[in-house]
């Protein structure tokens, strides 16, 4: 079965607020619930499937379909890290499908801003039963020098460099700067980012994305339901999921999980990378974009450096706009996620309602691509192609 | 910039699958376990081989040299540390620290050879210094 086709993106919401001391985690939850109900121009009484992660409170659907009185006939809380969104989009296309629910809504949201949480710095322990605990939270993996090292070994392999990287985060800068709701929005230069303090080597401070709380929430329904509605229809071409980890000790940090579901996600959506005119990828680090970007088949292996140099991935300037809201890298990362982020700008180019300074003309195809957990150890990704009707 | 400061490390636990690995690391040795059924060592240890998932696997002593196969030095820590990937000669990659060493001078490709080095809690975990 092939969800081609078999599913709509009717409301996407982005929370506004980058800090919220004075909100709660469920509540955050329920205002972009509500948010793209409202936007989808439908209410919590037609939700009858309800997808969240390991951000969610509590027991995830149990206690957010409980705070949010839904009344819902099927439930997914899978978990792949902060790609977790995309995934969700493809399986509640998946199971409208399969005729399991007709109207899914997706939440994301978080406070590691508010709440003071070292997100990238800091080792975390785990939960002993984990099975790799024991014989890595010795070394102190933390989110940074994980993805440090695949940078590092991508510069041995194939000569990227430094100044390759911080164009990546040049391009979401001059995006950022449209952005009223963005954290960071002075465009930045190339020199910027590689003087930048060293956070773990090659990562600088304006390598690593931002830590901010909000959230996102999609609405995604069958096609009978989007034909009714008065927003424009975006539709689900096709989708991919998979786990890469260590490989059973023979560690391979050149390659992503997007090597498997980008080819996946094309082959489902009958389209090729060059056929796409905008991009979101996951930027939790610069490293992070250039990797799944060759992984997705956009460049060649080892061309990635090359490829996102000179402004390539700036609305107007070059071949592949991405992350026109600034991204992870200068807007918001909510609860460390940032993959609803990523489906939501997507939808924003496809409906035309980008911001005019960054909006792609003729906007009919777009990707949403993510990385979850540690591209260094073990990681999630997830591949999204939609298409406006 | 040497590591004079050996930050703390901390500890996890072991359990029953993994006390024969935290039990020969109090007698100096680095075990690695190995499939007789593929041949294939793998990293981390496990019961069951992660190739060819056989259950017949054993522990075997490493020689403790290897190259590094990636790296990076944390230096927004409160004592810099190196983390890294390590090729085993035994054939599988292990994620370690490079320490007692200049962490400017690191490179890709370094032979390096094992030490250990105690935890806070006490059990010796298998680390890595220049050849």
């Amino acid at each position: 079965m092939s969800i081609r086709g078999k599913a709509y993106i009717a409301g996407a919401y982005e929370h506004p607020t980058r800090k919220a001391p004075d909100k709660s985690l469920a509540q955050l939850h329920a205002e972009v619930a509500k948010g793209a109900l409202e936007d989808a121009g439908l209410t919590k009484d037609d939700v009858d499937g309800y997808f969240c992660a390991g951000d969610a409170p509590g027991m995830g659907p149990l206690s957010m379909v409980d705070y949010m009185n839904l009344r819902v006939r099927h439930a997914d809380a899978t978990d792949l890290g902060g790609c977790t969104y995309i995934a969700h989009v493809a399986r509640a296309a998946e199971a409208i499908a399969a005729g399991k629910c007709n109207v899914a809504l997706i939440t994301l949201a978080g406070r590691p801003r508010s709440e003071g949480v070292a997100t990238g710095t800091a080792p975390r322990a785990g939960n002993p039963a984990q099975p790799d605990v024991q014989f890595e939270y010795p070394y102190g993996p933390t989110v940074v020098n994980l993805y440090a090292m695949c940078a590092m070994r991508h510069m041995y392999e194939y000569g990227t460099t430094s100044e390759q990287l911080a164009w990546v985060k040049v391009a979401a800068s001059h995006h950022a700067q449209h952005n009223p709701h963005a954290m960071l929005r002075d465009v930045v230069t190339v020199e910027d980012v590689v003087n930048s303090p060293m956070v773990a080597d090659p990562l600088h401070r304006l390598d690593c994305c931002v830590i901010s709380d909000g959230g996102g929430a999609l609405v995604v329904v069958k096609p009978e339901i989007a034909a009714s509605l008065k927003r424009p229809k975006i539709k689900v071409l096709g989708g991919a999921e998979t786990v890469k980890g260590q490989l059973g000790g023979d560690v391979d940090l050149t390659w992503s999980g997007a090597r498997r579901t980008g080819s996946a996600a094309f082959a489902e959506a009958g389209v090729t990378p060059a056929d796409i005119r905008y991009a979101s990828i996951y930027d939790s680090f610069t490293i992070t974009v250039l990797m799944q970007l060759e992984d997705l088949g956009f460049c060649e292996k080892g061309q990635g450096g090359r490829f996102v140099a000179d402004g390539n991935l700036i609305s107007g300037v070059g071949k592949l706009p991405f992350n026109t809201d600034g991204g992870g890298l200068c807007n918001n990362h909510p609860a460390n996620r940032g993959g609803i982020t990523k489906v939501i700008e997507a939808v924003r180019q496809l409906r035309g309602e980008a911001h005019p300074a960054v909006q792609v003309k003729d906007c009919g195809l777009a990707l949403a691509h993510g990385t979850g957990g540690m591209l260094g150890s073990r990681h999630g990704s997830a591949t999204l192609i939609m298409e406006r009707e | 910039m040497a590591d004079m400061v050996q930050r703390k490390i901390p500890f996890s636990q072991a359990n029953a699958e993994t006390q024969p690995f935290w039990d020969a690391a109090k007698q100096g040795r680095l075990m690695v376990r190995t499939c007789t059924a593929c041949g294939k060592a793998h990293w981390y240890p496990r019961a069951i081989c992660p190739h060819c998932f056989s259950d017949r696997t054993e522990w075997r002593e490493a020689s403790g040299s290897g190259e590094i196969y990636s790296w990076s030095v944390m230096r927004r820590a409160p004592e810099p540390y190196a983390i890294a990937y390590v090729r085993l000669a035994e054939g599988t990659t292990m994620m370690t620290n490079i320490v007692q060493c200049d962490f400017d001078a690191l490179k890709i490709g370094q032979k390096v050879k094992l030490v250990f080095i105690l935890s806070e809690e006490g059990t010796p975990v298998p680390m890595f210094t220049p050849a």
